[in-house]
């Protein structure tokens, strides 16, 4: 069975770096292959979204050979969203064979909050169903109990949002994921690292992984639209407060900082395993945050 | 049971109704009476209006239970005005239309969009409750079901888009896994949350559905 790159990563005990790439809307890649070339070496993988907030854009199998083909190691962002059961095997198997062996299970976001309104919402199976058809598919067997010939291998992984309100039904699916055979977690955006920190103690006493997500703050309006519209998103006032401060056309550059400077400060004290950096757009800036937080 | 429906735009009525100068008009005294989307009022509304197009509206009437197979009696008493239009506006639910379609020859066309099975919960407010799905989980989730209440039919547990108890798609919508959770946990029920649920069958009865229910002496436990 293939190793996957990233999978020795997470073993090998050193801080992980991953980030987040968006396949455009359209077939021009060029912008896309552009963000992966520039982040390949710097990164231990490199996440590709799957029509991300229901948008409709270039595949996210699309989006992992290329990082593939690149050098890179992909990691596979599934929904349950937009395919039903047996899509989603028949594509685990096609990942499988074109060596992406990385894989993020996701529930998917809502159809409603998308740009193709009147869709069919699938969700035949949830996070925790599909983490499950991994786990069985790589015995061997497909859902219906049928042997595969040619079973399947991924190092897979899960989503958890430690700011949520309440907490205790997000704890509840974490251990139903971590039962279901995730290896590691990348987590919705942490502002708080204090709150982080105690939900780390939580998570710790766990088999598995978890890299901190970290939006990049880019101004003022964009992290008060974050706490205003995305759920489980909490960037305190002080950081606001810092990038008004900035001064003008300074935002993004804060942010920057900002961004640097929480990673280091979860490095150093070894709160968790890792960061994943979702620039969304502002990929070009990742190595200066990586230079930031002295990666 | 409460089939809920709205009314469907004037234009798209309008549309259906192309090339029909002779309308019968039939609207029903349950459901739709409730919802004020096929009672009496809206029946005299509608015929205001296709009289405004210059139809003729050769009757109608407020069948008392427009899915009841008593639909047949009352459309055999309006026997002459019915076949006297060249089709039947019938302003009930699906159920409705699909009972009147059986009793005439003529087009049958509906006035109503049916949007779900639900419940009134105080006076004027309707939810849907169920989806009849075919495999009842309700005796796990605390009673409020997560295929009909969850945007995403879940069954594991919210999903991260949950935010202080209300729904990812709607700021004004409760999110029924913390519901559940709340309520499992009043109840110190909250092993069941943490049961792992297999993927559902969406099959457990193929499309479209169809229940025998033997009226013999033999088969009295509701066996199908
Ligand atoms: S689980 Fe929900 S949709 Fe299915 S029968 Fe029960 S209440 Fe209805
Ligand atoms: S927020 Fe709650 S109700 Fe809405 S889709 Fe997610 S789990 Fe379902």
């Amino acid at each position: 069975m293939a190793v996957s790159k990233f999978k020795e990563a997470l073993n090998s005990g050193k801080f992980l770096v991953t980030c987040e790439i968006g396949p455009p809307k359209g077939s021009d890649l060029t912008q896309m292959l552009h963000h992966v070339d520039l982040l390949k070496y710097r990164v231990d993988a490199l996440n590709v979204t799957d029509h991300q907030s229901s948008v409709m854009r270039f595949p996210s199998l699309g989006g992992c050979l290329a990082v593939k083909e690149r050098g890179g190691e992909p990691i596979l962002q599934m929904t349950c969203r937009d395919r039903n059961r047996l899509a989603l095997q028949a594509d685990l198997m096609f990942a499988h064979t074109r060596g992406i062996n990385n894989v993020l299970c996701l529930t998917g976001d809502s159809i409603l909050v998308g740009d193709h309104k009147g869709a069919k919402g699938v969700f035949d199976l949830d996070s925790v169903q599909l983490l499950r058809t991994v786990r069985q598919m790589e015995a061997g067997k497909d859902m219906a109990g049928n042997d595969l010939e040619g079973a399947v291998g991924f190092c897979a992984g899960a989503v958890v949002t430690p700011e949520a309100t309440p907490i205790e039904p997000q704890m509840i699916k974490f251990e139903k994921k971590v039962e279901a055979g995730a290896e590691f977690f990348q987590t919705q955006a942490v502002y708080d690292l204090d709150k982080f920190a105690k939900f780390m103690e939580y998570a710790r006493q766990f088999p598995v992984k978890v890299l901190a997500g970290m939006v990049l703050l880019t101004s003022v309006g964009m992290a008060k639209f974050l706490n205003a519209n995305i759920p489980g998103i909490v960037v305190p006032q002080e950081l606001i407060d810092e990038l008004a401060n900035a001064g003008r056309g300074r935002a993004l550059h804060k942010g920057i900082e900002i961004a640097g400077r929480m990673i280091a400060a979860l490095k150093k004290d070894s709160i968790c395993d890792g960061v994943h950096i979702m620039a969304i757009g502002k990929e070009e800036v990742v190595p200066e945050i990586l230079a930031k937080a002295g990666l | 049971m409460r089939s809920i429906t709205k009314r469907k735009p004037v234009e798209e009525v309008e549309q259906s109704l192309k090339g029909f100068e002779q309308v019968y008009i039939l609207g029903c005294g349950t459901c739709a009476t409730m919802t004020k989307t096929g009672g009496r009022d809206q029946v005299l509304e509608i015929k205001e209006y296709l009289e405004s197009l210059e139809k003729t509206v050769t009757g109608w009437t407020v069948i008392p239970i427009a899915c009841d197979e008593m639909t047949e009696v009352a459309m055999r008493e309006n026997e002459r005005p019915l076949r006297n239009a060249g089709c039947v506006l019938v302003m009930a639910c699906a159920l409705g239309v699909h009972r009147i379609s059986t009793y005439t020859n003529n087009p049958v066309i509906p006035a109503l969009d049916t949007l779900f099975i639900g419940l009134e919960e105080k006076p004027g407010h309707f939810r849907e409750v169920c989806i009849q799905c075919g495999q009842c989980v309700l005796g796990e989730t605390a009673g409020i079901c997560p295929v009909t209440a969850c945007n995403k039919g879940l069954l594991n547990g919210p999903c991260g888009g949950t935010n202080d108890g209300k729904c990812e798609v709607d700021k004004n919508k409760d999110c029924a896994w913390t519901l559940i959770y709340r309520r499992l946990k009043l109840q110190g029920r909250l092993d069941l949350m943490r049961k792992y649920h297999p993927p559902k069958n969406y099959q457990t009865a193929p499309r479209p559905k169809t229940v025998i229910i033997s009226t013999s002496e033999e088969n009295q436990d509701g066996s199908v």
